[in-house]
């Protein structure tokens, strides 16, 4: 029996962060199980103007190598995918992704709810959200979507973060299934792993 | 719906809603630099007056990039440019090269990034809280209402910028729509799509070099 009464019913993993997220994402990233079977669908906000490195920065110490897709990209199992700068990023029902060049949301683009509201839509009960560090309230109706539609959502453990007022945000916006510290997202995600193999 | 097919301008608001064009200009300073160091002078190899497109060019801060640049470069009279788009309010808008001036401190920082050469203020005067550009800069650009699924092909260029328009399509119309700009190049004529957008499932994806593929910039080599 898992601790955090798992299955593998799970298709994609959704995270979201922003000002103070980046270590957590590393962490997480470093420590993910070889041939995590889920995609990874990762929404942080970045400077819009700076395209290149953030990939690089976070493919680093990660397991798996981060890209940022392109335009219909199909999502494929066990990739890593980051929002590229001055775009949003959607997930579409075709299991493809779609980018934007509208408006900013929460003065954001990529905008955190745009990216998990697309995927609570299209994955439903399948999907896990993952809402970490930050300043502004980008994420929460996103996550809010993710419960909505029968999806588990976490937030990191505000105490822990450098900015709790992403977490906090969600917090207040709807029910989240667990808070947890960055450590203990990874062991989550390593018994996640479990059930699938 | 009656409504709808009956009253132009009505169709018109309606589909200022539904298209959608946010803009900044020089978006991708450094597409920008490509432009204006590798691009242009190749196409001025070979012709000292040439042709551009910008289609989708929404209110018209890509054509007054281009515009700007071109002048830096002292070959803004050698060059015909059409800029299009689908929705005719955001061609009025276009027209006027007048924005927010709220917005001009995103433009001068990715126009410094360009590292243009003189100051971005050069280009514009404060009216009311608006920039409004100089109409010398427009004025080898005319402004045209055409649908890039529906449109024939009208002409034929050096350089077609259609950034950030694609996205918007599904992947068979985008097939179609690269099909209409390989029409609409002259051979060894240039194509530059959004930096993240991709050619690679179109049809005619193969009559293309990539050129710079950061930049997503290609060329046309087949007819
Ligand atoms: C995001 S803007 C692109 C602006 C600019 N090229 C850029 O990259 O910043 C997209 C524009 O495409 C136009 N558009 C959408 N569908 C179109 C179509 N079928 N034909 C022509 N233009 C279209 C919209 O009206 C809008 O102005």
């Amino acid at each position: 029996m898992s601790k955090y009464n798992l299955n593998n019913s799970y298709k994609a993993v959704v995270i979201g962060g922003s000002a103070g997220s980046f270590q957590g994402v590393v962490k997480i990233l470093s420590q993910l199980p070889k041939g995590f079977p889920l995609p990874i669908i990762m929404c942080l906000h970045r400077l819009k103007h700076v395209r290149n490195g953030f990939v690089e920065a976070l493919s680093i110490k990660s397991v798996v190598q981060v890209t940022e897709p392109h335009d219909k990209e199909n999502i494929k199992k066990g990739s890593v995918y980051l929002a590229p700068a001055n775009y949003h990023m959607s997930v579409e029902l075709g299991l493809y992704f779609a980018l934007s060049t509208e408006e900013m949301i929460n003065n954001s683009r990529p905008a955190i709810d745009i990216t998990l509201g697309t995927s609570a839509f299209v994955y439903k009960e399948k999907l896990i959200g993952i809402l970490l560090s930050g300043a502004n309230k980008d994420g929460a109706l996103g996550m809010k979507n993710i419960h909505d539609r029968g999806g588990l959502t976490i937030v990191q453990e505000p105490s822990e973060c450098m900015i709790d007022t992403m977490p906090r945000a969600a917090l207040a916006a709807t029910k989240i299934d667990h808070i947890m510290k960055v450590d203990q997202i990874v062991e989550f995600l390593k018994e996640l792993d479990k059930q699938y193999r | 719906m009656k409504k709808l097919t009956e009253q132009p301008s009505f169709i018109n608001e309606f589909l200022d809603e539904l298209t959608v064009n946010v803009t900044e200009m020089f978006r991708d300073p450094s597409f920008w630099r490509i432009m204006r160091e590798e691009i242009i002078p190749a196409i001025m190899l070979n012709h000292k007056q040439f042709k551009i497109w910008h289609a989708g060019c929404s209110s018209g801060e890509e054509v007054v990039s281009m515009c700007i640049m071109l002048k830096e470069m002292g070959i803004l009279h050698d060059v015909t440019i059409i800029a299009t788009d689908l929705d005719v309010n955001i061609l009025e808008r276009a027209k006027q090269a007048t924005y927010p001036v709220k917005n001009m401190e995103l433009n001068e920082k990715n126009y410094i990034r360009f590292q243009g050469t003189r100051s971005f203020k050069d280009y514009y005067r404060e009216e009311n809280g608006n920039a409004v550009f100089n109409k010398d800069l427009l004025m080898n650009v005319s402004f045209r209402r055409h649908d890039l699924v529906t449109g024939d092909i009208f002409n034929k260029f050096d350089l077609v910028l259609c950034r950030n328009v694609m996205i918007y399509f599904n992947q068979a119309l985008q097939n179609e729509v690269l099909k209409k700009f390989h029409e609409s190049l002259f051979k060894y004529g240039y194509l530059a799509i959004g930096s993240k957008e991709s050619l690679i499932w179109c049809d005619y994806a193969n009559r293309f070099i990539v050129v710079n593929n950061e930049e997503k910039i290609y060329k046309k080599i087949k007819d």
